[in-house]
């Protein structure tokens, strides 16, 4: 047992491929709780706060430290509060309901490339599996609104279930046409595989986004306008409407039924994130590997990690000092300390780990220093979109039903299908 | 009790999906509809007639049964703008009727006014449309003031108009931050906030209270303008005309913005007039009329300014016109703040105000529409009869015209851009 997991430390393929079931199950463990944890505590957070900001206010800053630990605190309550399931609604399904919407987007988490070799398995057939499985939401939320057996869930459920149909072709059509361009090397074949898309990418020494330009990036822009509908996020966010169908189809739902809807939304849109970041934005591979490669340059980005959580320790160290000089501030200002600290530690580690493996050789921190890089820039991308999602939710208003209806199918499938076309022909002629 | 069904209305229809067997043996019979019915006969078009059968007895079909659902929009509902009741008979998403059920804010001001004395029914009047309380009190005082025969002195006046558009800008401000909030913008709401806090600062130090003002008294104003007041509403002026720029840079052309409310609840300008519509609705319809410039009153004739005007009649219309009168307004504020006169605030008005028998009616521009006053005097102290004509009452009415055949998120539109307060409503 100790020499498995010991020998998959310098493994170059998932733990899947190796056959490795310790670190396979050590992977999904870690998604599991990494990315409920970021979902629940950090985007949570984050979300507050930027859209406070956005709209000139502070947002949560009683409970913890700039309201660090207000997650925790309505983690808590909703735990704590009544499991309320209403009379007329059909029991089981209601139970079901949020349960299939947190699998199928927990499930898509197995095939995402956090790495070559960070991911529970390489499927070959990795994309359409995660297309497939995250448009099982959809289920969830139909059956949602289906069982609470009331108005306004149902119209929401009817919505949503309307809505994804008609996004999922624009977002296939958009992904295929990335797909095509893996095909562009010299045995012609493409493939499916998430792992073997990124890699196609390297190959080719480019980011899909800017292949053909502007051919990947109006695929990737279609992309990253139908994963917004499909996540149900504002400006598309009409499934849950609030100012129409007070909340859509979760109007019947509380507590902790309630967060598991949330935390599946939440989820969701990190793994449509990692679909897009792994389709058009090089996936675990950092910035300008083309422009800027060296050994200096292998250091200084590998310094990035180490160097981000530097800037968060001296932001949380500016708020340590910034809190006003006043005894009802003293724990909130002992505990912000602390978290400087702790995130001053890591950076230390990375910065420990980034320079102890510079040698590219096969010592334990070499193959650390890589993972963690790659970790870290599939990570970074991410963020970017979470954070553009919560940009969309702050600036604009929400989409009418039929409008929606008519940007999927007269605007956004031409648009996708003929760059489907023009991408294959550019391809052939090239 | 106040007079609210019109004669020639029908007795009640009871709703039959409403008033069924609840559970726990409870039979709802309390629901019944009072809201807005037309006369078929009467001068509207063939369009707003249609509104008059609001038949929601779903039919029976024997063959391809396609059921019409009926649904209840409020009276708690995050979009209704208080306590606002509207049922909506829907196909899908289309909505086939509608119909407003009210009054569950109601408090018989009207009622109450028989009982008050002139002076001590002022400052209940703030409380119908306590988002423009000023605007109420004015409405109010100068009725009174008319049926006494009595003028406010010019300064009064000046400080009546200048109080008067500091209110009207904090009512649209606070119109466009929930409009927009319900078609899903959430930020222009916080930031409308932020802008109206320095117009309830400038009412609070004025008279102690930032919303329900009582502002004023029958005969001009009790209190003198403090130290520094004209100085104050120069800088908010300064201050206010970059944010309405502001706003209009998230809204007026975004695309999603344009979309939910271009040819959105359009209501034609025969319509409108044929419904009693007043305020901006009635202006985005094409029609001019400001009852400042119509009927002048306080000092309007004074003062420089324009009426803004729509074409279509559609929300995005309202919504031009309501950002237009807010330039009007910094203009009319411009002009007041710099040629406000010395001399006294409050006209000779006797202790005990006991008008001769009579009636009158004052209206005023509020911020919403016509806010109208009708007053019966039998020669006491009190009122004979005391009618308010509330604008958001009567262009609730329109609602239905305007979305009938529109979709679900329409009608929350178009309750945005009616811009009713409950308060007023029912009263």
């Amino acid at each position: 047992m100790l020499n498995s997991f010991m020998s998959y430390l310098h493994s170059t393929v998932t733990p899947g491929e190796a056959g490795n079931q310790l670190w396979a199950l050590i992977y999904v463990l870690i998604i599991f709780a990494g990315v409920s944890l970021t979902v629940m505590w950090l985007i949570n957070w984050v979300e507050r706060k930027a859209l406070a900001h956005f709209q000139v206010r502070l947002g949560p800053m009683r409970v913890g430290p700039h309201g660090l630990l207000q997650p925790f605190a309505d983690a808590l309550k909703l735990m704590l509060k009544e499991d309320i399931i209403p009379a007329e609604a059909d029991q089981l399904i209601f139970w079901i309901a949020p349960v299939i919407g947190l699998l199928a987007a927990f499930t898509v988490y197995t095939v995402i490339p956090f790495g070559p070799s960070q991911a529970v398995s390489d499927m070959n057939i990795g994309i359409l599996f995660m297309l497939g499985v995250s448009s099982l939401g959809v289920l969830g939320i139909v059956t949602a609104g289906w069982a609470s057996n009331s108005h306004y869930p149902l119209i929401g459920a009817l919505r949503s279930s309307a809505q994804m149909v008609s996004y999922e072709v624009a977002m296939g059509l958009a992904v295929v046409s990335a797909i095509l361009m893996t095909s562009l090397n010299s045995t012609g074949t493409g493939t499916l595989s998430m792992i073997g898309i990124v890699r196609a990418q390297q190959e080719q020494h480019v980011w899909f986004l800017f292949k053909f330009f502007p051919l990947g990036f109006i695929a990737f822009v279609i992309f990253a306008i139908a994963m917004v509908a499909e996540t149900n996020r504002a400006p598309f966010d009409l499934p849950e409407a609030e100012s129409e169908l007070t909340a859509g189809f979760h109007t019947e739902y509380s507590g902790l039924r309630w967060s598991l809807f949330m935390l599946a939304e939440y989820a969701a849109m990190m793994a449509v994130s990692s679909i897009a970041v792994t389709m058009w934005l090089g996936g675990w591979m950092r910035p300008f590997p083309n422009l800027l490669h060296g050994p200096a340059w292998e250091l200084i980005f590998s310094l990035f990690p180490g160097l981000s959580f530097a800037a968060f320790a001296g932001f949380a160290f500016i708020g340590t000092v910034r809190m006003p000089k006043h005894s009802f501030f003293k724990v909130q200002r002992i505990g912000l300390g602390i978290f400087a600290l702790v995130l001053a530690f890591i950076a230390l580690v990375l910065f420990v780990i980034a320079i102890a493996g510079r040698n590219a050789d096969t010592s334990i921190a070499a193959s650390f220093r890589e993972g963690i890089d790659y970790v870290y820039w599939f990570l970074m991308k991410i963020a970017v979109f979470m954070y553009l999602f919560i940009w969309y939710r702050a600036t604009w208003p929400r989409y009418r039903f039929d409008q929606l209806m008519r940007v999927g199918w007269k605007v956004m499938l031409p648009i996708s299908l003929g760059v489907l076309i023009l991408t294959a022909i550019v391809g052939v002629l090239v | 009790m106040t007079e609210q069904k019109t004669p020639d209305q029908k007795a009640p229809a009871t709703i039959p999906a409403q008033s069924k067997q609840l559970p726990g043996g409870l039979t709802d019979t309390s629901m019944r509809v009072t809201g807005t019915r037309l006369d078929p006969s009467g001068a509207l078009g063939s369009r707003a007639a249609s509104a008059a059968h609001l038949d929601l007895d779903t039919p029976d079909h024997p063959y391809l049964d396609s059921n019409e659902l009926v649904i209840n929009m409020g009276p708690q509902h995050p979009a209704t703008h208080g306590v606002l009741r509207v049922i909506l008979k829907l196909d899908g998403e289309k909505v086939l009727g509608t119909e407003c059920v009210i009054g569950y804010l109601h408090r018989g001001v009207e009622k109450i006014a028989e009982n008050r004395t002139y002076t001590m029914f002022n400052p209940y009047v703030d409380r119908m449309d306590y988002v423009a309380a000023v605007s109420n009190g004015l409405g109010y005082c100068q009725a009174v003031e008319k049926l006494l025969n009595v003028e406010a002195p010019p300064r009064a006046n000046y400080i009546r108009v200048i109080l008067t558009e500091l209110n009207r800008l904090a009512s649209h401000q606070l119109w466009l931050g929930t409009h927009a909030l319900d078609i899903g913008a959430m930020t222009p709401l916080f930031y409308t906030f932020r802008d109206r806090e320095e117009i309830l600062k400038i009412f609070e130090k004025y008279c102690g209270a930032r919303l329900t003002t009582h502002a004023f008294r029958i005969g001009g104003c009790l209190y003198e303008t403090y130290a520094g007041f004209e100085k104050d509403v120069k800088n908010f002026l300064k201050f206010f005309e970059p944010k309405i720029d502001e706003y209009e840079t998230l809204l007026t052309g975004n695309r999603i913005w344009i979309e939910r409310t271009k040819n959105v609840g359009v209501i034609s300008a025969a319509d409108a007039i044929a419904l009693g519509v007043t305020g901006p609705v009635l202006r985005a319809s094409g029609v001019k009329w400001d009852i400042r410039k119509a009927i002048p009153y306080a000092n309007y004739a004074d003062f420089d300014f324009e009426i803004p005007i729509g074409e279509n009649g559609d929300t995005y219309d309202r919504y031009l016109v309501r950002m237009r009168e807010m330039r009007q307004s910094l203009r009319i504020l411009e002009q007041a703040v710099n040629g406000i006169p010395e001399g006294p605030i409050m006209a000779k008005v006797p202790k005990v105000i006991k008008p001769a028998p009579g009636e009158v009616y004052h209206s005023i521009e509020a911020p919403k529409g016509e806010l109208g006053y009708f007053i019966v005097s039998d020669g006491s102290t009190q009122p004979y009869r005391l009618r308010v004509r509330p604008p958001s009452f009567v262009n609730l009415q329109a609602l239905d015209v305007m979305v009938r055949g529109a979709l679900v998120a329409d009608v929350v539109a178009v309750i945005g851009t009616l811009d009713i307060v409950l308060g007023e409503v029912d009263r």
